[in-house]
């Protein structure tokens, strides 16, 4: 009775614990779109994030959309070609991209190569007491330091999911038309056919945004609240890999139930 | 435990005639804990005059910090007054507590530059938070506050190229770029050189008769305190233990001040953190 006593005060203890930190998370956010008016007032300091978020993440992810659009041509070849369809290669290869690979993959790599960076960054200013030194000279850390990252991963996801996908699609091109020597017009004229800008481009397009924001939102919250210490700022870069990286499965799914829904499927 | 006693009862005022009567901060009976079952700072009453290096001495962890934290509005004291200017500290509301905070500069424990920002911008940072001042003029005012601090030729460099004695003069140098009435010192004089700590303990004192500005300084060098301060505070165990002129302390006989000013290990701060008895200790296993 005592251990199932323990396992139900623990198990309380999880999940008001998680429903509190969602609340803070809330209050972050709300602080942080409080904030983005004086934010946006130094538009250079968005625009010098997006460069660190965004252009400097540009190698991982078209690399990762060239090698995810060539395996993905090999495999859908392979099976297409057993009910004679080969020729849908291109429309299956942008569909997949469009639709569902590139946010994804592009949101966690984006979370492994930008979100880890944002937040050992604050942590480190953090632990070097540089948002303290801010806000003694009567400058909000969370309009100064704060909304522009936030901001930046919100804008930048959706660009680098575009160059995902397009990367991705060339990688299926050269597959597939190239290599494999599936005719080009069939190639482009299927997935230009196939395509739809509603739902599946705009569908990609609202995913990456969302994925954007939760991990921009998860990064920077980490590393505002993290632990002044190496260690603090060590597992805080760690926790936001994870959680974003489950943030953006979880929502995708969520996502794409209501976007099913949406189109009647 | 020690019994707590004041070397030098009278408050700075008396002891500097000289001083004016308006005083910069006061703390009245502040009472703060991080865990409030356990106050790091109990009924801490303090006077800092207008115009006056202080300094706020006592071991590490001993509340030193806490009180600049309480004095910048960081923290809010769980009771008595916190004074800066004559307006109440922790009744401010959001936009009163950063107006205060313009009127006071502050330098960290190890500088706290921005290491994103090379040293011109990092002066730059609050004159162009706060001001619409041209950018010729913001030039000439970083360099006039890295000249007063003996760095215009590191205008260009990145906080990383500068040495620790260095990078604490272009905090200072940041600290007073918006003229402010107070300044308050965490730790200046820690990890530096001979040569750096006599540098920074000089700018202190000159930067503050120089500017008119009220300095608040929080350390445990005391040799160097000594040199440049107005008035001392000993802290101990979250009390005021002692406190006077610099010339008071020198004669202090007070134990804890002896302690503290000879650098002896062992007095009323023990040597050793309360532990079961050493025989007992080491014959536990025996019984």
């Amino acid at each position: 009775m005592s251990d199932l006593a323990l396992a139900l005060r623990r198990l309380g203890g999880t999940v008001t614990g998680g429903v509190a930190r969602l609340g803070y998370m809330a209050r972050f956010l709300g602080a942080i779109l409080w904030q983005t008016p004086m934010a946006f007032r130094r538009l250079h300091l968005t625009v010098r994030e997006i460069y660190f978020s965004g252009v400097l993440s540009l190698v991982i992810i078209l690399m990762s959309g060239l090698f995810v659009g060539m395996v993905l041509a090999l495999q859908g070849y392979e099976v297409l070609q057993r009910y004679g369809a080969q020729e849908q290669l291109g429309l299956v290869v942008a569909l997949s991209l469009v639709r569902e690979l590139a946010p994804v993959i592009g949101g966690l790599l984006f979370a492994s190569r930008a979100g880890s960076a944002i937040t050992a960054e604050i942590g480190l200013m953090k632990a070097t007491e540089q948002l303290s030194a801010m806000e003694m000279m009567a400058v909000d850390p969370i309009a100064r330091v704060v909304a522009p990252r936030f901001w930046a991963g919100v804008v930048s996801m959706p660009l680098l999911a575009a160059l995902f996908s397009a990367f991705g699609i060339f990688g299926g091109y050269l597959i597939g038309v190239r290599m494999i020597e599936i005719d080009a017009g069939a190639f482009w004229g299927q997935m230009q056919a196939g395509v739809k800008v509603w739902p599946d481009i705009t569908n990609g397009v609202i995913k990456s945004i969302v994925f954007g924001a939760a991990v921009s939102l998860i990064a920077v919250l980490e590393g505002y609240d993290a632990k002044p210490t190496a260690e603090g700022v060590s597992s805080a870069t760690t926790r936001t890999v994870v959680i974003s990286s489950l943030a953006i499965l979880a929502l995708d799914f969520v996502l794409t139930a209501f976007m099913f829904r949406g189109v009647g499927l | 435990m020690w019994v707590v006693r004041v070397t030098a009862a009278a408050s700075p005022q008396t002891s500097t005639p000289a001083c004016p009567t308006e005083n910069a901060v006061v703390l009245d009976a502040v009472t703060y804990g991080y865990d409030p079952r356990r106050p790091v700072l109990r009924g801490i009453d303090m006077t800092i005059p207008r115009g006056k290096v202080v300094a706020i001495m006592g071991g590490s962890g001993c509340g030193k910090t806490t009180i600049l934290r309480l004095i910048g509005g960081q923290l809010q004291p769980q009771a008595g007054r916190v004074l800066v200017a004559g307006e109440s500290v922790p009744d401010m509301d959001r936009d009163a507590l950063y107006a205060m905070r313009r009127k006071i500069g502050m330098l960290f424990q190890f500088g706290a530059l921005f290491t994103d920002l090379n040293v011109f911008e990092n002066i730059a940072f609050t004159l162009r938070e706060h001001t619409n001042l041209p950018d010729e003029l913001i030039r000439d005012l970083v360099l006039m506050k890295l000249n007063a601090v003996g760095l215009r030729g590191t205008a260009h460099l990145e906080p990383a190229e500068l040495s620790g004695g260095m990078a604490r003069r272009v905090a200072l140098a940041r600290a007073i770029a918006l003229d402010p009435m107070l300044v308050l010192y965490d730790e200046p004089f820690a990890g530096l050189d001979p040569i750096s700590l006599g540098v920074v303990g000089q700018l202190i004192r000159e930067l503050n008769d120089a500017l008119g500005i009220t300095s608040v300084v929080v350390t445990h060098d005391v040799y160097e305190s000594l040199k440049i301060v107005d008035y001392l505070y000993f802290v101990s165990e979250g009390k005021i233990v002692a406190s006077g002129t610099p010339d008071e302390v020198r004669a202090s006989s007070d134990p804890f001040v002896r302690q503290f000013v000879d650098g002896q290990p062992d007095g009323p701060v023990r040597f050793h953190y309360p532990a079961p008895p050493y025989h007992k200790a080491l014959l536990a296993d025996v019984e």
